[in-house]
């Protein structure tokens, strides 16, 4: 379904992936897994066109989009839920989520999916005339999640979800994910907690220096010696 | 004691009529701060033009200047677009040592359009002379049994009132057009906008339009109470920034509270001080600014929301 084919990507004359390859096929929760500076969080934004490969090729149902603007992404059914939620923290969190299905037939749909959204976090429509900024933690990447859903999109990349959240709120994402996934959507996601990662995802490649070096099932990974000695601690 | 608080409360009314107008001037550059993260420093002269448009819509076909409020606007609108377009935008992409080169760039656009308007129009002062110029109203009219007498001038109040509701359609257009949105997602974070397919450059583009928009209307208001020459785009341009510091950069709101407070600070000091020293009070407000409200009004909006 979505397909990344050997792409190179520089920042300037730094090249922060090389040739990177992997699929991601209908259904699955596919997550990139790697150490700090990898360059997992660049292939997301490769992917969603903030950034231009400089060769190789990003498609969608056969579809390239290493091609498209950026802002013509979302129409095709991608959405990117960025590191750090970049949530618009001067706006409500209404009016996050309309941000969130600015194009396309998401639009038309925006009343439907909003109540969706609402009922899968409740305590967002509790707050919906908050000040997104004003937010825990917790409840800001749950707006990121909804803001993503929002654009009713095939595939779903996650960016470090979890990153400075409790441990309880740690579980609580993972779950969601989980039951995204269960509602028809893909996932791509990239995480640094391994452990929970890998345990939710049907399969995982392993980022090392901007070059894929494992690729595999998340359970096998879970007991693979070399993802056990530089990812998991054991 | 009557007297002194009908001084005072005279003072307060012109200063406030003034900052409505003022207001307006410091959205415009508070919006293209917001998206551009420049300060167009050619806001001031925009609005000279703009003046200009409505003096020779007068001058030739008698329309009046807050009939123009209808034609010159849009006109600015796409003027300011077109500059954004083919001067900023290619500037925007030019890797320099100067990291603020398009503000630069502003400069240069300001000083033609100052000197064209000088080529053309000669530096002389002009004015429109409106049938309304004079026309006065008395509280007393109003309120028989006042206790103070305050008098409002007609095209002042009339602008003031005009101000405010552009300023409220531009509220709305903000707060509730996708197209508003998109304008603030831009401006709060460019990168997460791009992602929820806001076109960013046209973004950039409209933003432009609509800042000349709002200073060209700012300029139509002010025409029939104000004279006009070419130099008056520079001295607005100070008054903008001004405005744009002491509301804190980038906050709409902030600009409307700034202006306001400029207004009533420059008149107070005209009555108190003197005349000639409302300049001079401008820019005792932007240093105090500078110095004890680096945030700006919105800094303190901001503290009060979060409850720091």
């Amino acid at each position: 379904m979505l397909e990344i084919k050997n792409i190179n990507v520089f920042y300037g004359d730094l090249q922060v992936l090389w040739d990177v390859s992997f699929q991601v096929e209908p259904g699955e929760i596919v997550a990139l897994i790697g150490a700090n500076g990898a360059g997992k969080s660049t292939t997301l934004r490769t992917i969603s066109g903030l950034l231009r490969p400089k060769s190789g090729e990003v498609t969608l149902d056969g579809q390239p989009l290493h091609s498209l603007e950026p802002y013509d992404l979302i129409t095709l059914g991608i959405a990117h839920v960025p590191e750090a939620r970049r949530l618009f923290v001067e706006m409500t969190v209404e009016e996050n989520l309309d941000m969130g299905s600015l194009r396309g037939p998401a639009k038309l749909k925006r009343k439907e999916t909003k109540e969706m959204v609402f009922s899968l976090f409740p305590r967002l429509s509790e707050r919906r005339r908050q000040q997104s900024g004003t937010l825990s933690g917790g409840e800001q990447q749950m707006l990121a999640i909804g803001r993503g859903l929002m654009g009713l999109p095939k595939v779903i990349m996650f960016d470090e979800p979890s990153l400075g959240l409790a441990p309880i709120l740690v579980g609580e994402i993972f779950e969601i994910i989980k039951r995204i996934r269960e509602e028809g959507k893909t996932v791509l996601i990239v995480e640094q907690n391994v452990r929970q990662t890998l345990a939710i995802a049907d399969r995982a490649y392993v980022l090392e220096t901007g070059k894929v070096t494992m690729a595999g099932k998340g359970r096998d990974m879970l007991n693979d010696e070399h993802v056990k000695a530089a990812y998991l601690g054991v | 004691m009557w007297v002194q608080a009908e001084v005072f409360l005279q003072t307060l009314v012109s200063g406030l009529l003034l900052g409505g107008l003022y207001a307006l001037i410091g959205i415009g550059m508070t919006l293209i701060l917001g998206v551009m993260k420049i300060i167009n420093l050619t806001h001031g002269q925009l609005m000279m033009v703009a003046m200009y448009l409505a003096f020779w819509l007068f001058t030739l076909f008698g329309i009046d200047p807050y009939l123009s409020l209808l034609i010159v606007p849009p006109l600015m609108f796409a003027f300011g677009m077109g500059i954004q377009k083919f001067l900023v935008n290619p500037v925007l992409r030019v890797e320099s040592i100067l990291p603020h080169n398009q503000v630069i760039l502003t400069v240069g656009i300001g000083m033609v359009l100052q000197n064209l308007a000088t080529l053309f129009f000669t530096s002389d002062y002009r004015s429109i002379p409106v049938g309304y110029a004079s026309t006065v109203w008395y509280l007393t009219d109003l309120w028989r049994d006042s206790p103070v007498e305050l008098s409002f001038s007609l095209p002042w109040v009339v602008s003031f009132m005009l101000a405010v509701v552009i300023t409220l359609m531009l509220w709305f257009f903000l707060a509730k057009t996708d197209t508003g949105k998109s304008i603030r997602a831009t401006a709060q974070d460019r990168d997460a906008a791009m992602l929820m397919g806001v076109h960013v450059g046209w973004m950039r583009v409209i933003t432009f339009g609509l800042g000349s928009a709002l200073v060209a209307a700012a300029g139509c208001l002010f025409i029939p109470i104000y004279y006009l020459f070419p130099a008056l785009g520079s001295q607005f341009t100070l008054i903008a920034f001004v405005i744009t510091i002491l509301g804190g950069l980038g906050s709409t709101i902030g600009a409307i509270l700034g202006g306001l407070l400029l207004g009533v600070f420059e008149s107070m000091t005209a009555t108190y001080v003197g005349m000639g020293w409302a300049p001079a009070g401008r820019f005792v407000v932007f240093v105090a600014a500078l110095v004890f409200l680096p945030g700006g009004v919105a800094s303190l909006l901001k503290r009060r929301k979060l409850g720091k």
